[in-house]
């Protein structure tokens, strides 16, 4: 076996059906519809959706986590679940990667043990892709995080929950507001925005946390909060790490509040009907004002839901490719 | 005019040796090879006479008595000067998982290269004139490739304290360097500058701001930001070497730039020479070749340091090779067991196996038409030789016999698995190649010759 590269091709079958779901960039708009369409059915399901969809009866999920997470983890195991699939959680940070197996072996050895289907979360970029180029040809692999590459399914979730208050994306004005820079959420929403023709992505934050090149991507990029919620019918919130701070990307939590926080009045520039989104967890008092994030046009518990639906659309496509 | 007289005596003195005795067993002569040699602006079909490790005659100039034992046909085939590569990390002492020396200098000596240097980023750095003897000693029971050692500038390249560079010198090593390794200050990189020229032991620098780089980074721009890969500036390279220059003209001191790989970079070295500095520089030849869209979906064989930059700086880089600011072409050979790329882009060793590739790629600049033959040999030979004070790279009466036959005619296409070299970690599998090296002598004694499969 030798290295290589990683098309991102590979994730796609012969036949064009979704095989690995590693990052929404290249994929064909019916695709992402489809994949919104089936979410959509799967929302409108009752409670106990097992019953009636036991689409992955037999098969095995494996949650790999290289990296913390709450919410991506759960949300997963709940859709595996509710699709009656068997179900393992391996947090790998505290077993085998820390005393020195390599990422390969680790896969190897999970193979080994029958599943069916990988999701990763991973802190460096491509994980991901590398694990679906290297792992047994049954397998699919999701992505649930790699690095500051891609974080697909919150992405299609955001796209779900978009879709339910707007209707059509074309007419659309969008702000991604935050860390844009380190932020893989980001970087998938604006593919998916992108594939599905949203009349305007902006991206708004300091100089420091915009990554150069990145209106190569298609977005717009402001540095005054005030210009650029002007007009936009979505709002997307990105959590600031408080790490941030140290590294002398930003001077303060409370500097950041006071410029870049979405406060009731900030919002009130944005049009009236407008929706305020936030992949969480959130940092109260730190992006957004509590008053806004409880307030009526956010829409941050829909996005939890829709998480589990998404992702129950997904794993039931990629199992059914085979 | 007392070289003149030297040259002379030189001559006199082995027409003498050739009126008394020739041990044909102790000759070789090479008949009828294209023998091209920039630095004595030779190019001409003739034939080549070695005694014992010395060219004794080329063409006319050969001895009437001269009757060799071992002939060698060279008809159709380049006769090359050995190629000096400025760049090779061998692995040992202490990274014998990667590869041993006899495995790199035989790969070595196969593209072509007679004489390599070493770099001192080993897991035990060549700090020490223990480490070099260490080298030396399985260099030689290798009896491949000759190995020129770069020692360490500072004490186990922690960049603050010197290393003992004048029992270095005198142990034979042709250079220093941090390689990759950061200094403590920039008080230091001076003090480092002056005793080491002090011993006039060539300085290697790389050029590295290593606040502005991260591990596993790639070029910064719009490709780095969508494959989400830390990003390097240019300036992390323009940076360093800016400060560099100012310590060079404080210090009069003599560097070598190492990798350089942006235009910017160029920029900076032209006006550095212009001002009559004592600079010079060199690039990696998969520099040459290879752009940030060859990351595009994180190929870890595409993975250096300083990273893959953008077409327009690989473009710039031909330009600098095109017009001679830059000094000469290296391997920048790095032999990497699998492991060490078959992971994540970032968590990947940087680094190409490089050796078997040097004279390949260089000629295919040839064909591109970025430079001309001559050229493309000189930046191989006598070029870097004169960076590390050597009077090799070159066929001339009583040089030694340092030289590969080449056939122009052979056709191939690399395959990484059959790469001699332990590393197969090259980014040119499937490329096609017009032309092999087919014979390798160093000193007059045959090292390698093509095996056909």
């Amino acid at each position: 076996m030798l290295p290589g590269p990683l098309p991102s091709s590979m994730q796609l079958t012969d036949e064009g059906k979704l095989k690995h779901f590693l990052t929404v960039e290249g994929l064909p708009p019916l695709l992402l519809e489809e994949i919104l369409d089936r979410s959509q059915q799967f929302v409108a399901l009752p409670d106990k959706a097992q019953v009636q969809a036991p689409l992955l009866r037999g098969k095995t999920v494996m949650n790999l986590f290289f990296e913390n997470s709450t919410r991506t983890r759960t949300t997963f195991e709940l859709a595996a679940k509710r699709l009656s699939a068997d179900l393992v959680n391996m947090d790998i940070r505290t077993s085998s990667a820390t005393k020195g197996e390599s990422l390969l072996d680790t896969i190897r050895n999970l193979e080994a043990m029958g599943c069916d289907m990988f999701v990763v979360r991973h802190s460096s970029s491509g994980a991901a892709h590398f694990i679906a180029r290297y792992c047994a040809p049954h397998i699919s692999v999701l992505n649930a995080g790699d690095g500051r590459h891609a974080h697909p399914t919150q992405a299609m979730l955001d796209m779900l929950t978009i879709r339910q208050y707007k209707k059509d994306f074309p007419p659309l004005r969008v702000a991604i507001v935050g860390d844009i820079k380190h932020s893989r959420v980001a970087r998938s929403q604006i593919h998916a925005l992108s594939t599905l023709c949203t009349g305007e992505t902006r991206l708004i934050a300091p100089k420091t946390l915009i990554p150069q090149g990145i209106e190569k991507m298609g977005v717009n990029v402001y540095h005054d909060m005030e210009k650029g919620l002007r007009g936009v019918d979505v709002v997307i919130m990105l959590r600031l790490q408080h790490e941030r701070m140290k590294t002398a990307l930003l001077p303060s939590v409370r500097e950041y509040y006071a410029r870049y926080g979405l406060t009731e009045e900030r919002l009130k520039l944005a049009k009236d009907d407008a929706i305020v989104m936030h992949p969480g967890p959130v940092n109260r008092g730190v992006e957004i004002d509590s008053r806004v994030a409880d307030g009526p046009q956010s829409v941050i518990l829909q996005q939890v839901t829709n998480g589990i639906a998404v992702r129950m659309a997904i794993m039931s496509m990629v199992m059914g490719s085979r | 005019m007392a070289l003149q007289c030297e040259w002379q005596l030189c001559q006199w003195s082995w027409g003498h040796d050739s009126m008394t005795e020739y041990n044909a067993k102790k000759c070789t002569l090479v008949k009828n090879g294209r023998l091209i040699d920039p630095q004595s602006n030779t190019d001409k079909i003739t034939d080549l006479a070695i005694y014992k490790s010395k060219i004794i005659g080329i063409g006319d100039s050969i001895p009437a008595n001269f009757k060799a034992e071992t002939q060698v046909d060279a008809e159709g085939l380049w006769v090359l000067p050995g190629i000096i590569d400025l760049s090779a990390y061998l692995r040992e002492p202490g990274l014998e998982n990667k590869t041993r020396i006899p495995y790199e200098t035989y790969a070595a000596v196969s593209g072509g290269i007679t004489r390599l240097c070493c770099m001192p980023e080993t897991d035990s750095p060549i700090d020490t004139g223990a480490v070099v003897k260490l080298i030396r000693g399985k260099v030689k029971q290798a009896g491949f490739a000759q190995v020129s050692m770069i020692g360490a500038l500072t004490q186990k390249l922690e960049g603050e304290q010197l290393s003992p560079m004048g029992s270095l010198k005198y142990v034979g090593c042709v250079g220093v360097t941090q390689g990759w390794n950061s200094f403590k200050d920039l008080a230091t990189l001076r003090k480092c500058m002056e005793y080491a020229s002090t011993f006039e032991l060539p300085l290697f620098l790389h050029p590295l701001e290593h606040s502005l780089m991260e591990k596993g980074g790639m070029h910064e721009g719009a490709l780095a930001t969508r494959l989400g890969l830390p990003p390097i500036p240019v300036a992390a390279e323009t940076a360093a070497m800016a400060q560099i220059i100012s310590l060079v003209e404080q210090t009069n001191t003599p560097v070598h730039f190492c990798r350089l790989s942006t235009a910017k970079s160029i920029h900076l070295l032209k006006q550095a020479k212009k001002d009559g500095l004592p600079i010079t520089a060199d690039v990696a030849i998969h520099q040459l070749f290879l752009s940030e869209m060859d990351l595009c979906d994180y190929n870890p064989l595409c993975h250096t340091i300083p990273p893959l930059r953008s077409e327009r700086d690989r473009d710039a880089l031909r330009q600098a090779v095109a017009d001679n600011t830059i000094d000469a072409i290296c391997s920048d050979h790095q032999p990497h067991e699998i492991d060490a790329k078959l992971a994540p882009f970032e968590e990947t060793s940087p680094g190409i196996s490089g050796f078997e590739t040097l004279l390949p790629l260089t000629l295919r600049l040839v064909e591109e038409k970025v430079i001309d033959l001559n050229q493309a040999i000189a930046y191989l030979t006598h070029k870097p030789a004169s960076l590390i004070s050597s009077d090799a790279g070159t066929l001339q009466m009583a040089k030694k016999a340092d030289f590969s036959l080449f056939d122009p005619n052979h056709f191939w296409q690399l395959d990484a698995e059959k790469l001699l070299s332990k590393g197969k970690n090259t980014p040119f599998s499937g490329w096609s190649f017009n032309g092999k090296t087919v014979k390798t002598f160093i000193k007059g004694k045959l090292v390698y010759h093509e095996t056909i499969f």
